[in-house]
């Protein structure tokens, strides 16, 4: 007989951390799993600056930290392990392991996040961890004084191309338009920061290099034209993609592959939610995700109750 | 024996010089992903006491080790067997994805 739960959780992110702190309060028999240990992407950002009531900026780590201190007075319960596969046996869920493992559950919340999407260029698997780099607050320090190329035009391409010129010399920030993405005041503060530059129109094509990175081709879109650029680090932030392999085929998903669900984080299946990152929203933010966690262990609760 | 702190001083003796192999997490303060696998480090220690040593260094007060590596990205783990590197993972992973490393250094 496998373990069983009123509640599995499956993500130890802001969603997955809320909806444990709305479900143990609720007093729900409730685990967490996640696959390494709570925190999700918020743990590679820098500054958080937009999560309201803090208005000293606090790294990732650090709000993740009170986030985990908080669950934890309630009891925090984990389960290590990355799933693989939610089985959906009538009212009953089925969470299966890599490892063979399975938990049953009578609800779940799956907020198992987003993770960075890869450019697909060559060059960008070779040289990961030799010069490629997806977290900037984790590798930046390698690039002290040197140059460094990072890719994307959004908000974390630009927040992160920020917090690089404290190490490295030049920063480079190619971007495929003729304008950013990311919110005003970040936008602003790349405009004004001297050792940005920013390259509009182009485009990734290679990255090179012998045992790490030396450069990247680039070529502009609008005139086809290509050139070289010596950098020694390429950082890439061009979007994300849902964690939700585990599921396709047993959720409808987006054609992303986000997770559809109702303004109550209710999937189709009834007694599964999905909150954070991983659900298909407009806005994905570490307060949507906290309330998005709130959301669905609210409604997993009076799920339970209707059984 | 729980994870073992090794420097740039005795890297050579606890890492190149052990006779089981090794694993060693490089790591720094700043970096996030490190934390969030520490714990599975520390298990993984625990779990294969005597046939697997596991070590963590620091980056930061350590720089010469990480140089020689070529080590650009944190975390990174190196498995050491008879005092040569043969294999490597970037990036926080998952507990089992350590573990098929793991089995496969002390089979082959």
């Amino acid at each position: 007989m496998a373990e069983t739960h009123d509640l599995v959780i499956i993500g130890g992110g802001p969603a997955g951390l809320t909806a444990y702190l709305y479900a143990a309060r609720a007093r729900l028999d409730c685990v967490l799993v996640e696959k390494t240990s709570p925190g999700g992407q918020v743990l590679v950002t820098d500054l958080v600056e937009n999560y309201p009531g803090f208005p000293e900026p606090l790294s990732g780590f650090e709000l993740m930290d009170r986030f985990v201190a908080q669950v934890k007075k309630l009891g925090l319960q984990t389960i290590s392990g990355e799933v693989v596969r939610l089985e959906i046996e009538g009212e009953r869920k089925k969470i299966v392991f890599d490892d063979g493992r399975v938990l049953q559950a009578q609800a779940v919340i799956i907020a198992t996040g987003a993770r960075p999407n890869r450019l697909g260029v060559p060059g960008e698997e070779e040289f990961l961890g030799k010069g490629v780099s997806y977290c900037a607050t984790c590798d930046g320090p390698f690039f002290r004084d040197q140059e460094v190329a990072v890719v994307g035009g959004g908000n974390t391409a630009v927040q992160e191309a920020i917090f690089l010129t404290k190490f490295a010399k030049r920063v480079y920030l190619i971007h495929r338009r003729d304008q950013l993405r990311a919110q005003k005041i970040l936008q602003e503060r790349a405009l004004a920061n001297e050792k940005i530059t920013i390259l509009w129109n182009r485009v990734v094509e290679e990255i090179f290099g012998q045992d790490q990175v030396e450069g990247v081709r680039l070529k502009n879109v609008k005139t086809g034209e290509t050139e070289t650029l010596k950098v020694q680090g390429v950082f890439i932030f061009v979007g994300i993609s849902p964690q939700s392999e585990f599921v396709r085929g047993i959720l409808p998903l987006d054609e992303r592959g986000f997770i559809i669900t109702d303004c109550e984080m209710r999937t189709e299946v009834p007694g599964v939610f999905a909150a954070g990152d991983v659900r298909a929203k407009a806005c994905r933010q570490i307060v949507t995700a906290a309330g998005d966690g709130a959301t669905a262990a609210f409604m997993a609760e009076h799920y339970l109750s209707q059984k | 024996m729980g994870v073992v702190h090794v420097t740039d001083q005795n890297f050579e003796k606890e890492v190149l010089q052990s006779d089981i192999p090794v694993l060693v997490d490089f790591w720094a303060a700043w970096c996030g992903p490190c934390r969030a696998i520490a714990p599975i480090i520390e298990e993984l220690a625990e779990e294969y006491a005597g046939k697997l040593k596991v070590c963590k260094m620091n980056v930061d007060e350590n720089p010469i080790t990480p140089g020689k590596f070529g080590i650009r990205a944190i975390p990174t783990l190196i498995f050491f067997k008879n005092g040569q590197p043969v294999d490597m993972i970037t990036g926080a992973v998952a507990k089992s994805t350590i573990e098929n490393v793991i089995q496969r250094l002390l089979s082959s």
